[in-house]
């Protein structure tokens, strides 16, 4: 019946709740062209799992422990057909903005679960051309700044609340984010990740430099034009010219 | 607005109650005064059309002095002078009126007759003047009483209305999905269990559309509504949820404002045993403390307090979820409603720990009549 049929589709399950896997699995058990991976119960084991086994597929919650849907999706990458299976019909316009291919809303009709399936078989092998990098900010709602920060490190998650965070250097590709004297890579770019920053909190002071103002102890002149930041922790930070302009008026709007 | 003046039926009223004034006064010149009628009623009738208007006046000074604040000299000195000065006006007035009268035929010598009347005339317009006062006195307060009632009413219409708005909000619509399709699973795998979830989320169902129409409940049938509501989701958390209860065996008949209870057992579970993953607990205590000290054997239709504790565990690293804290937002606004400063809430995070605490008057269910 399906040309493609020809290897099996994989795929994995995730959700805190052991019956609302059981529907799922109950779902895909008439798809013979469908191999179930495994099942996962929190955003940690999905993560791990994903990055082992890369399936093809991933039916994913979006309220679960440790981590939620949309950080799971943040951190696997891009080349996984997502469907997205969730009581909460509000999170539907981020789901399509992160690319998922479909939204299914509990309890989940049989009808409308083929129709996705049948989706995600189009979609998979074609992987969505932005990096799920750049779809970070519309992962939050409007006007709200990220709590934290999620970083992947093999099969390691780390959770970086915002409140921990020291400072972030620009690495190329990279990111490194600096909380209580560790640095985390993250691949994502400076400016995606000042802007789901608030900016009352972290300040740009230097192309590569996004420092949190409270752990500014003092700014001193460095050389010709440019000044020194540094940190309460002893860090030293490098300020540019315009940086070291946005810093004067934030500290100034701060005393006066 | 003046309340006479504004008022079309209300002068009309006043205009009315002039016209025995008005007859008094045509008496006491016809008779003991000698007048001939005509030139007594040519007097009387514009004089006090003149006069009632300008006794309309004594609602701004009444106003400016009102009998609750100002002291009893002030008052006496105020109306005195002012029913001095009005009606000195007023004789002043006759006096230009009978001047002009005097130039028709009919009413000649009439500035020679009248004139004896004067201090008649003037005592009887300190004495009108005097009556209007307290005539506008009682307008007054008969004005603030309506504004006070109104003003009750309203504040009433609006306790009434946050209460209902409160109650519409706590059913919560995740819960029915995710319940839903826990029995949608369990259909294919294990038929009795499905049954058993139906008949649980129709008693819990049941049992809460019931209770937006009660104003208070025993506290026995709100800890009722707490187990149907966890007898659902122990379907659907299994050993992940577990639960501690301890409730003071006389505090059951005590009555308390319906939804109180399972909206905070609710988000102990949202906030707590969904994030997880092995597993959460909530402690659910409800005990007496005494109003004056803490004493334990406190009365329990005396003054004391009924204290309901919700306990849970949280991961502190989970992100505050949009919403959250809805429902305790609309238990504290009703309990503010409902009691004042006599209850008191408090919701506080410490560590992986979460407590809200209630203290609310404890009050004995009426009998059933």
């Amino acid at each position: 019946m399906n040309v493609e049929a020809s290897r099996p589709l994989t795929a994995i399950i995730v959700d805190d709740e052991d019956l609302a896997r059981a529907v799922l699995r109950e779902l895909l058990e008439k798809h013979r062209e469908i191999e179930v991976l495994g099942e996962c119960a929190n955003g940690f084991e999905a993560v791990k799992m994903v990055s082992e086994r890369k399936p093809d597929l991933l039916f994913l919650d979006i309220q679960m422990p440790k981590l939620d849907g949309f950080e799971v999706l943040e951190l696997i990458g891009s080349d996984i057909a997502v469907i997205f299976a969730t009581a909460y019909d509000q999170h539907a316009l981020r789901a399509f903005e992160v690319h998922a291919v479909d939204y299914l809303l509990k309890p989940i009709v049989p009808e409308r679960f083929e129709a996705a399936l049948e989706r995600a078989k189009q979609r998979i092998g074609q992987p969505v051309s932005p990096p799920v990098t750049q779809l970070v900010s519309a992962m939050r709602e409007a006007g709200q700044f990220a709590e934290r920060i999620v970083v992947k490190d093999g099969a390691r998650v780390h959770i970086i609340p915002i409140g921990k965070l020291d400072y972030i250097e620009a690495q190329d590709d990279y990111v490194a984010l600096a909380s209580q004297g560790k640095k985390y890579l993250k691949q994502q770019t400076i400016s995606s990740i000042e802007t789901s920053l608030d900016p009352k909190n972290f300040l740009r002071i230097h192309r590569s430099y996004l420092v949190s103002l409270e752990r500014v102890a003092k700014v001193e002149p460095y050389g010709k034009d440019s000044h020194v930041a540094i940190l309460h922790d002893g860090s030293r930070l490098p300020v540019s010219r315009s940086g070291y302009a946005r810093l004067r008026g934030v500290l100034e709007g701060q005393s006066s | 607005m003046h309340p006479i003046l504004g008022n079309l039926r209300r002068l009309g009223l006043y205009l009315l109650a002039w016209v025995p004034l008005a007859a008094i006064l045509f008496y006491l010149l016809v008779l003991p005064g000698g007048f001939k009628w005509t030139s007594a009623l040519a007097m009387v009738v514009p004089l006090c059309l003149l006069y009632a208007f300008m006794c309309l006046s004594a609602w701004y000074s009444c106003r400016s002095t009102p009998l609750e604040t100002s002291s009893f000299s002030r008052l006496a000195l105020t109306h005195l002078v002012t029913a001095i000065i009005l009606s000195a006006i007023w004789v002043a007035q006759a006096r230009g009126l009978t001047i002009a009268l005097a130039s028709f035929a009919a009413f000649r010598g009439i500035d020679h007759e009248f004139p004896p009347n004067h201090p008649l005339l003037f005592a009887s317009g300190v004495l009108i003047y005097l009556l209007a006062v307290a005539l506008h006195y009682v307008l007054l307060s008969m004005e603030r009483t309506r504004e006070l009632e109104k003003r009750e009413i309203q504040a009433r219409v609006l306790a009434r209305d946050s209460e209902l708005k409160a109650l519409k909000a706590q059913i919560n619509p995740h819960f029915l999905f995710n319940s839903l399709n826990s029995i949608s699973a369990l259909t294919s795998i294990d038929g009795g269990r499905a049954r058993e979830m139906c008949i649980q989320l129709a008693d819990f169902l049941r049992k809460t559309l019931g209770m937006g129409e009660k104003t208070v409940i025993a506290l026995r049938e709100e800890l009722d509504l707490v187990h149907s509501f966890l007898a659902v989701e122990k379907v659907r958390f299994g050993a992940r949820m577990s639960v501690g209860e301890e409730v003071a065996s006389d505090a059951l008949d005590c009555a308390v404002p319906p939804l109180l209870l399972q909206p905070l057992v609710e988000n102990a579970i949202a906030h707590g045993i969904s994030n997880l993953t092995e597993g959460g607990w909530i402690n659910v205590k409800v005990s007496y403390a005494n109003v004056a000290a803490k004493d334990t054997h406190a009365e329990v239709n005396g003054n004391s307090n009924l204290v309901i504790q919700v306990d849970n565990n949280f991961d502190p690293e989970m992100p505050r979820r949009r919403g959250s804290g809805v429902g305790l937002v609309n238990v504290r606004q009703r309990l503010t409603t409902r009691y004042g400063d006599r209850a008191s809430f408090s919701a506080q995070a410490d560590n992986d720990r979460f407590c809200v605490s209630i203290t609310l008057p404890a009050e004995k269910m009426e009998a059933k009549k």
